[in-house]
């Protein structure tokens, strides 16, 4: 196997549409750690590139898991020299944290929109030169999306919209014969017939949200009795499930949970994989949310950043990101490029009804106090 | 006067190379450990910032919420204590084997056996365990045999306790090999041709000489396991949390600086007490044996 080839499966391996155990069976750890060896070089090569500018060979981003298309990052590469490397989080609030802490060398990162106004605040994040972003076109952005970018009262504009989504779960319809159509079904099942089968997120954000809206409070409410309610339920839910993780996609394919906490794409990465999935919005409600291109103040590596955040913003490459991860656009230029299927795919454009009673994670949840403290206990208790 | 020129060179000379010797490792301390535990005892009175971090006060808030930690402390000093006791349970019989029988050929190869895992780097070989113990690996091979069916091992307190036993067992193993391999054979056979069985030679002879390389095993293994965050986080599921969990959680999800600070302080007193009492035991067993593998 050669290093295309290991790319090739390491990158399937990345976007989840190969099991673990697959990639290691094809590879060979041996195999794979030699062949690792001999590519590591040329990761930070830049020799070998055109030359393009002064772009410099690197560029620090930091990112959510199974969240873009690798081979977008290759062409990138390939036309700029510009290395990507790539981290990826868990929450919002654990990229607030470093950045907070200052000294993270990241250059471009996404964070969701209830954060936005805190970074601007913080003065953690830069406005954007919109000269040095042609393709950013922000008539074909929708508006409702480009508005939860968009901070109160200043007419800079920090963050680009990348992806929108929802938050609802999956589940494996041939282990769960239940119909499910609620947070109320999912907690109740939980803690019920599928005890030990459940995962939920490791993020206050949609964790305690979602177990608001199984008492049918706002999913970005900070009234300290509806969140008390919360933290019983989490607290007794705990018990019952598999995991408190943010990578579900693993118990799930290994059939150690059947039912997932999960956003869009996750769904239809897994859904490719094992089509008995099924996407459930709660009936209750829920989070409609964006994620956004951002740039951290005094980025490292600024031009390549702007090259880069242009690169994506390109309605072509937005399209191949949405092909590889199923999160959809928010740049109808990019929306009109995907195939038909996608465009009616009920997972990413859940029926109107379903949208409706959605919330927009709220500034507030991020810096409230009591949020933040209840869910370190929940997950200490 | 030429006296004092001569006495003063003499002195230069003396604590010149001396304070060259300590200068790399003092600084060492002085900004890697002195340094960052100031800040977070000066932390852990502070007060959380409006957006998270840090912001001065001067407040036993913190310290008057550590009870609603109770449950990592719990865990951390339960699972590192069970862990050890497993360690020790394994490594023993292996050392004394390893140290007693073994031929120098058989012991060359065992000692590679297992040294050689650990060049893998330890969050793979954590990471390993998720995938075997997930319910496609040894759980799907226990049902296809028929012997046992819906097993869940991955995220339970099983899966912890063998992935610390895993992980750890060199570190216990070394130093009972190092204690029992010094064990002077004369003293064996002085036990036995004064009648004793060889349980009663265990006990009395073999076990109290390996007692430094026993507790120096343990406090290796137990002061790491304190500070363990790796595994419960790969091999619990984020639902058994150990401390250092605990602490990552408080810093990084609820920003809540000076509450982590309280907690990694309190982590500190109990590892001084721990400390104290390993000091405390090792001088009290005295002598040779303690200098040969003891850890301070």
């Amino acid at each position: 196997m050669d290093r295309n080839e290991f790319m090739k499966h390491y990158r399937q391996l990345d976007k989840g549409s190969l099991s673990r155990r697959d990639f290691l069976r094809i590879t060979g750890i041996g195999f794979a750690a030699a062949v690792l060896a001999a590519c590591a070089p040329s990761l930070t090569d830049s020799s070998s590139a055109p030359a393009s500018g002064n772009l410099g060979d690197r560029l620090e981003l930091t990112t959510w898991p199974n969240y873009h298309n690798m081979k977008n990052f290759e062409a990138f590469t390939k036309k700029t020299g510009v290395n990507i490397n790539m981290t990826v989080f868990g929450s919002n609030e654990e990229m607030l944290a470093k950045l907070q802490a200052g000294g993270t060398g990241w250059d471009v990162f996404v964070p969701t929109n209830y954060t936005i106004s805190t970074y601007v605040k913080l003065g953690l994040i830069e406005a954007l030169d919109l000269s040095r972003l042609p393709s950013f076109d922000q008539a074909s952005f929708e508006a409702r999306f480009l508005d939860a970018s968009k901070v109160k009262g200043d007419s800079n504009l920090y963050a680009i919209p990348k992806n929108w989504g929802t938050t609802g779960y999956m589940v494996r319809t041939s282990k769960v014969s239940e119909k499910m159509s609620s947070w109320k079904d999912f907690f109740d099942m939980t803690m019920g017939k599928y005890s030990g089968k459940t995962t939920i997120h490791d993020y206050q954000l949609t964790s305690i949200g979602n177990a608001l809206k199984y008492f049918g409070y706002s999913f970005n409410s900070i009234d300290t009795a509806e969140l008390a309610k919360a933290e019983k339920l989490l607290i007794d839910v705990k018990p019952h499930l598999f995991a408190i993780t943010s990578d579900y996609q693993p118990p799930i394919r290994n059939g150690d949970a059947y039912i997932a906490m999960a956003w869009t794409g996750d769904v239809l990465q897994v859904k490719r994989d094992l089509p008995d999935t099924e996407y459930v919005l709660g009936s209750e409600g829920g989070e409609i949310w964006e994620d956004n291109w951002a740039l951290v103040k005094d980025a490292p590596h600024k031009d390549a950043a702007y090259a880069f955040l242009n690169y994506m913003l390109d309605p072509k490459v937005a399209a191949e990101e949405t092909n590889g991860h199923g999160y959809p656009q928010v740049d109808a230029r990019a929306t009109a490029l995907l195939s038909d299927a996608m465009k009616n795919d009920s997972i990413m454009y859940p029926a109107q009804k379903l949208l409706t009673p959605l919330e927009f994670g709220a500034a507030v949840c991020l810096t409230d106090p009591n949020r933040a403290e209840l869910w370190a206990r929940v997950k200490s208790a | 006067m030429v006296n004092n020129t001569t006495h003063r060179k003499k002195s230069i000379r003396t604590w010149l190379p001396t304070a060259l010797l300590l200068a790399p490792a003092s600084l060492w301390y002085l900004f890697l450990l002195i340094a960052p535990l100031v800040i977070v005892a000066v932390f852990s009175f502070g007060a959380r910032a409006p957006e998270g971090g840090y912001a001065p006060a001067f407040t036993l808030e913190q310290y008057l919420k550590l009870p609603t930690r109770s449950t990592p402390f719990v865990n951390t000093l339960w699972l590192a204590s069970l862990g050890t006791v497993s360690c020790i349970l394994i490594a023993y019989p292996l050392a004394y084997y390893l140290a007693t029988r073994a031929s120098a050929k058989a012991k060359s190869i065992l000692v590679a056996l297992i040294i050689v895992p650990f060049w893998t780097s330890f969050l793979i070989r954590t990471y390993a365990w998720v995938t075997i113990l997930s319910s496609r690996g040894i759980p799907a091979i226990l049902a296809s045999l028929g012997i046992v069916h819906d097993l869940v091992l991955l995220n339970t307190p099983f899966a912890i306790t063998l992935g610390i036993v895993y992980n750890y067992l060199p570190l216990m193993t070394f130093p009972l090999y190092v204690s029992l391999e010094r064990l002077d054979k004369r003293l064996l056979e002085a036990s036995k041709d004064l009648g004793a069985n060889r349980l009663a030679t265990f006990f009395q002879i073999t076990l109290p000489l390996s007692a430094s390389g026993l507790i120096t095993g343990s406090m290796l293994v137990f002061i790491l396991l304190m500070g363990e965050y790796l595994i419960p986080a790969l091999l619990g599921g984020g639902k058994i949390f150990f401390v250092g969990n605990a602490l990552v959680d408080l810093f990084l999800q609820s920003r809540n600086w000076p509450f982590g600070s309280a907690v990694a302080m309190a982590l500190n007193f109990i590892m001084i007490i721990i400390i104290s009492v390993y000091l405390w035991l090792t001088s009290r067993l005295g002598g040779e044996s303690r200098e040969e593998v003891s850890l301070f």
